[in-house]
């Protein structure tokens, strides 16, 4: 019972980084770049759920709705005015531009908030524990959303990429920039898509993440970030279904070392794993070896 | 000169492009009149495929003027071309690799209505047959003459008024290029304008009406296609007699 209660639970943690990576993942197809703001992104959409419901009264839905579409503006925004500049510019400038606008967020959320951690509202998320086996496995209302839904983004994004004309779009700018534009797609505005998209993903891993770890302060969305980017690269860095596997393992493997091998050597055994998949598979589990073209 | 008469549908005129440093195209000028077929010809870098890529706004000149139909288009972003009527089939063939053949036709018709694109795909379909018995093989894993064919059936999605091929010829066994050369003829027949850039120049002169011939970013010699292929310094230096 034990390992079902872990495995649950590493599946609901694997399910943040799971929605995390996608923005991760997403942002790298289509810009070809590393957006190491990402996680930051989420805590500043944790805590703008936090103030709509704790200082605002509103219910947990508009804290939802008003932290995804503030977390959009604020990546189309950080697109726009960080990163497309430096469109052209080599990848190292974007690289430490975006390690520069993870500081930035970092710092502005400790000069509106403080650094005192907040105590995120087990309001956000008021569906009753759910009790199997006579009591033996409890799983928590936030554990369920978390894992649901994770589906549902996953099987959205999964339809939108496929069918949606935009998503085709994406598709192809992920593939030949130029190519796309001869068609008529709007290479700028699409990267602007994909990051609005991404972020208001980041809106909801940061409230689900919240919600099962309910300790907010500026540097919440660190470490998630860097294991969803872990998990990016594991699932094969580019590949939405990779994310998804990517993130799950990631959640499961970090779960079980804490719980069999060792408390503190949880994180360590995640990075240890990424290594060695590495050294097997260079390009990750589901990701593509890059193609020689003729 | 009965041509001089028209106006161009494209009117290229002066213009200057840079790699950084490097000065690529040095004051290029040439026309394509509606329904030609006008051929760019030359080495390898002589400048042909960065002046197609100018006139698509992948590039962007320094100095000079692109009109199409006598609208200026030199700053147009490149994903505004397509809707002047100007298509690119552009070198390497770069089909989406990893899409489906339908779908890479569907994205060639980006710009347009589905129930358009639906009308395009079926045309496109009966011009080139192979590629409906491939049409959900992903791309990637069609042949060398497959590729290059939904490359310019993906460049027709959008009925264009200018179809500007780069080196549609390169890399296929000689029965594809005469295949490929014809199905230019049938496009150009359907009332396509072409402007094609090739290194095969005794192919490219064979089915255009008019020929520059483009040496280190500037064009040297002009003239009808059919002058040009007995010319003897165009015979020494590109048809290689």
């Amino acid at each position: 019972m034990i390992f079902l209660d872990k495995l649950i639970t590493g599946i609901s943690l694997g399910s943040i980084y799971a929605i995390i990576a996608l923005g991760y993942t997403m942002v790298y197809g289509i810009a070809k770049m590393l957006n190491f703001a990402h996680g930051d992104v989420i805590m500043m959409g944790a805590y703008i759920a936090f103030c709509t419901l704790q200082y605002l009264n509103l219910p947990p839905v508009m804290a939802l709705i008003v932290a995804m579409a503030a977390c959009t503006v604020m990546g189309v925004v950080i697109e726009g005015l960080a990163y497309r500049p430096l469109r052209q510019a080599a990848s190292l400038a974007v690289l430490i531009t975006a390690i520069g606008m993870s500081y930035l967020l970092q710092n502005l959320a400790l000069m509106i908030w403080g650094a005192n951690p907040k105590s995120f509202p087990g309001t956000m998320i008021s569906i009753p524990t759910l009790s199997l086996f006579g009591g033996q496995l409890k799983i928590t209302g936030a554990t369920l959303v978390t894992i649901l839904a994770n589906v549902v983004i996953m099987v959205g994004l999964t339809l939108f990429t496929s069918r949606a004309k935009t998503g085709k779009a994406m598709r192809c700018v992920s593939e030949d920039r130029g190519a796309a534009s001869l068609m008529g797609i709007n290479v700028n505005r699409t990267i602007s898509i994909t990051f609005a998209i991404g972020s208001a993903l980041a809106a909801v891993a940061g409230i689900l993440l919240c919600s099962s770890y309910p300790t907010l302060q500026p540097t919440t969305g660190s470490m998630p970030g860097i294991k969803a980017f872990t998990a990016a690269v594991f699932g094969g860095i580019g590949s939405i279904p990779g994310a998804m596997l990517g993130g799950l393992l990631l959640g499961i493997i970090e779960i079980f070392g804490k719980a069999y091998i060792s408390t503190e050597l949880g994180d360590a055994i995640v990075f240890a794993v990424l290594i060695v998949v590495l050294l097997v598979r260079p390009s990750g589990l589901l990701g593509k070896p890059v193609r020689e073209k003729v | 000169m009965s041509e001089e008469k028209r106006t161009p549908l494209l009117d290229v005129s002066g213009i200057h492009v840079y790699y950084g440093a490097i000065h690529a195209i040095k004051g290029v000028s040439f026309q394509v009149y509606p329904d030609e077929i006008v051929t760019l010809i030359g080495a390898n870098g002589a400048g042909k495929s960065t002046t197609l890529n100018t006139i698509t706004g992948l590039l962007r000149p320094k100095q000079g003027t692109i009109c199409f139909d006598g609208k200026n288009v030199t700053s147009l972003p490149s994903h505004k071309m397509i809707s002047q009527g100007i298509a690119l089939c552009p070198e390497g063939r770069r089909i989406f690799q990893q899409m489906t053949v339908r779908e890479n036709l569907e994205m060639g018709g980006f710009i347009r209505q589905a129930s358009e694109i639906q009308s395009s795909m079926e045309e496109m379909f009966e011009r080139f047959p192979r590629l409906k018995e491939r049409e959900k093989q992903v791309a990637g894993t069609l042949s060398g003459g497959e590729q290059q064919m939904l490359a310019m059936a993906r460049a027709l999605m959008t009925r264009p008024r200018l179809l500007m091929l780069d080196e549609p010829s390169m890399g296929l066994a000689p029965i594809l290029v005469e295949q490929i050369f014809g199905i230019i003829k049938e496009m150009h027949g359907a009332g396509v304008t072409i402007l094609l850039v090739e290194q095969n120049a005794q192919m490219a002169l064979s089915i255009a009406d008019r020929a520059y011939v483009l040496e280190t970013g500037t064009i040297t010699m002009e003239g009808q296609a059919d002058d040009l292929l007995h010319n003897d310094n165009v015979r020494k230096a590109y048809l290689g007699s």
